[in-house]
């Protein structure tokens, strides 16, 4: 989970990363109190999940807490590259600004360690940094037992070539971003820039923090930070019933069992909707290894609650759960969605295969569902749910 | 002779006695796996029956492996204690860990591998987050089903559990020497080059099919082996080309991010190492029927 600047600042000021102080916003009229809390004048920043915000308009200095104000009456709604803007923090206004860096931690899958970054040419795109100078950013691999202790931090920053005269407030900056990394189980703790001001002291000026939700049951103050609006409505509503759910702009439904072969399935789809009008996948779905009754209705309610979709591949390879489950579950799911007056108008195409893929067969064809076909191997079902889809766009 | 497990390897499992791991131990003994014990503390010196089957209780992995000469786990610990299952079992230097477990948080996972590390790599690791592996006909350790499929001479190693299962069922008339699931999750102990390397010296291979997904550049990586190391014909598949940018798809390391772990870029690199990649995975199941003449 990626979280906003406002969020990021507030773990950094938690974990001791110095940070200027900052409240979060959604009414241009909290500007007002919010800058004289500042003192009179404000930064008015934008929330939103993606770079370039300060070239778009997105981040304004406010002399007076009416123009505060007013740059939040014209930042709020602001669309930022198909972000639409609900929040502006109002930030203290930086001192003087000597020099920029960038400091990070971060997963390292290639190593599977952690990974430590940090240069003196902050304030851009450090991928930018990364791909045309890359001497001038420090990566050294952290061990997660030992951590960064102040000895760690120093070799970091002696290796990033920071100025003597910063080096161990850096270095001190380096240990508590790496207790926020730590604490807040993050996958991505980024500090750009880390600035060193007029007084000589450096402030985490902006940032990133991106959270492991595999942690949450450890992290019980991570739910609060999920953004509820930006959700899509219909991943919002699967999530609330614990469904793998992803939104995707396709027309053809799917859900399938197994991350795998949902992946897979949702390719063999737009192949197959390569022949047939260029239909693409509607979703991903996974509904895991049990796909009970219970699991599928949810799941096809999700679905065919979806106004893109057309039509509904359902692509279940029966491993350890017997498909005389899955196809007893599919019929109990359409009768449960029937009784709760949701009538299915939209065609299934079902593919069952492996454990007991006979007996689930012969469940679904004695059913006799008039909206449900089964077509029997994957490749086959995908181009007979492309085709249903296609006829009905 | 397969590669990791065999007839002879002595099976335990952490995690016995919950419903999960009650479940597959009753399977894994169905399909012959020699299982010689269950660990969990507060159970230690009591026996489960599984259909006739006793098998002990230990209070440690270490004491499982001094009563019994067990030298493969598996773990069916739920993610929260995990790690220190994990862990445990590295102090017991135990040859093979298969950690089945789901959801396991990526500092925990990062800990215990730094962890094996740090005590010499006696302990392999297999997962987490994966479906374990088989040898059919010999033993199974974790949750493939064993009846897929029949014992052969095609090596499988893939990140998913179903997609291993879907290639198996469309193979199984060849067969198979072993099938490892490595897992989904971004930080993982054996990897697509470890299960290579292992089925390119096993003489009952002939083939290897290879199953990734998009995140990461473990496929890439294991491209640039297959090129230097491999000598068998190897079959590919990568799922996830239609998968968005910055999207999680199930798999906690599945997932693109930027122009990096794209499918499009998996199979161009393992088609610049020589590897014939399916674009379903019937496809590359038939790739595989071609080269096996079979």
């Amino acid at each position: 989970m990626d979280l906003f600047e406002y969020q990021a600042r507030d773990l950094f000021a938690k974990h001791g990363v110095p940070v200027l102080a900052g409240e979060v916003i959604d009414t241009p009229e909290a500007a007002r109190e919010a800058t004289e809390r500042l003192g009179g004048k404000s930064v008015v920043k934008a929330q939103v999940k993606v770079g370039g915000r300060g070239k778009a308009g997105g981040v304004k200095l406010a002399a007076t807490p009416d123009e505060a104000v007013a740059r939040a009456t014209d930042i709020l709604g602001m669309d930022i590259k198909g972000h639409t803007v609900h929040k502006v923090m109002i930030a203290e206004t930086a001192p003087e600004i000597l020099e920029e860096y960038y400091v990070s931690y971060l997963l390292d899958r290639t190593n599977r360690t952690f990974l430590a970054m940090a240069s003196v040419q902050g304030g851009m795109d450090i991928e930018e940094v990364a791909e045309k100078t890359p001497e001038a950013l420090a990566k050294v691999p952290v061990d997660s037992n030992t951590g960064v202790t102040i000895e760690k931090a120093r070799e970091i920053v002696a290796q990033a070539k920071f100025p003597a005269e910063v080096a161990e407030k850096v270095a001190e900056v380096m240990v508590t971003l790496w207790e926020t990394f730590v604490a807040e189980d993050a996958l991505l703790v980024e500090v750009n820039p880390l600035a060193k001001v007029a007084s000589g002291d450096v402030l985490a000026l902006d940032g990133k923090v991106s959270l492991d939700e595999n942690a949450d049951f450890r992290q019980p103050g991570h739910e609060a930070l999920e953004d509820k609006d930006a959700a899509n409505p219909l991943e919002a509503a699967a999530k609330a019933k614990n469904l793998n759910y992803v939104k995707l702009d396709g027309e053809v439904g799917i859900i399938g069992n197994g991350a795998g072969l949902v992946m897979s399935t949702l390719d063999v789809v737009a192949y197959a909707g390569e022949n047939h009008g260029n239909v693409k996948p509607a979703n991903f779905l996974d509904i895991g290894g049990g796909a009970s009754a219970e699991v599928m209705a949810n799941g096809l309610e999700i679905i065919l609650g979806d106004p893109d979709v057309k039509s509904v591949f359902v692509n279940v390879f029966g491993g350890i759960t017997a498909c005389d489950e899955v196809a007893n579950g599919i019929v109990q799911a359409l009768a449960l969605l029937k009784s709760k007056g949701e009538e299915v108008t939209k065609p299934l195409v079902v593919r069952l295969d492996g454990n007991n893929a006979e007996l689930g067969r012969r469940i679904l064809s004695d059913a006799n569902h008039p909206l449900v076909q089964r077509v029997d191997t994957m490749d086959g079902a995908a181009d007979k749910a492309a085709e249903l889809a296609a006829a009905a766009k | 002779m397969a590669i990791f497990l065999t007839k002879d390897s002595k099976v335990i499992v952490q995690g016995m006695t919950g419903a999960t791991g009650m479940k597959h131990t009753k399977l894994m003994l169905a399909d012959g796996t020699n299982i010689v014990g269950g660990v969990n503390p507060r159970k230690a010196g009591t026996t489960v029956d599984f259909d006739g089957a006793e098998v002990p209780v230990f209070g440690s992995v270490a004491e499982a492996m001094e009563k019994t000469g067990a030298d493969v786990s598996v773990l069916f610990v739920p993610p929260a204690f995990a790690k220190a299952a994990v862990v445990e079992a590295i102090d017991a230097e135990i040859p093979l860990a298969v950690v089945i477990t789901e959801g396991i948080a990526v500092h925990d996972s990062a800990a215990f591998w730094a962890y094996a590390g740090s005590k010499g790599n006696k302990t392999r690791i297999i997962g987490p987050n994966c479906p374990g592996l088989i040898t059919p006909g010999q033993s199974n350790a974790g949750i493939i089903p064993g009846d897929i499929t029949k014992p052969g001479r095609i090596g499988l190693v893939s990140k998913s559990g179903t997609l291993t299962y879907q290639m198996m069922y469309e193979l199984r008339d060849i067969g198979f020497s072993s099938a490892v699931g490595i897992g989904g999750d971004p930080i993982i102990g054996t990897t697509h080059i470890d299960a290579l390397a292992a089925f390119e010296a096993d003489p009952e291979t002939d083939l290897i099919v290879m199953i990734g997904e998009i995140g990461g550049d473990a496929e890439e990586r294991a491209a640039d082996f297959i090129a230097k190391n491999v000598t068998k014909p190897v079959v590919g598949y990568v799922a996830g080309f239609t998968a968005p940018e910055g999207k999680t798809m199930g798999h906690a390391g599945a997932i693109v991010s930027g122009s990096s772990g794209t499918a499009q870029a998996k199979k161009e690199a393992l088609e610049a190492a020589g590897v014939k990649v399916g674009k379903t995975p019937t496809e590359t199941a038939k790739l595989a029927r071609e080269i096996l003449g079979a």
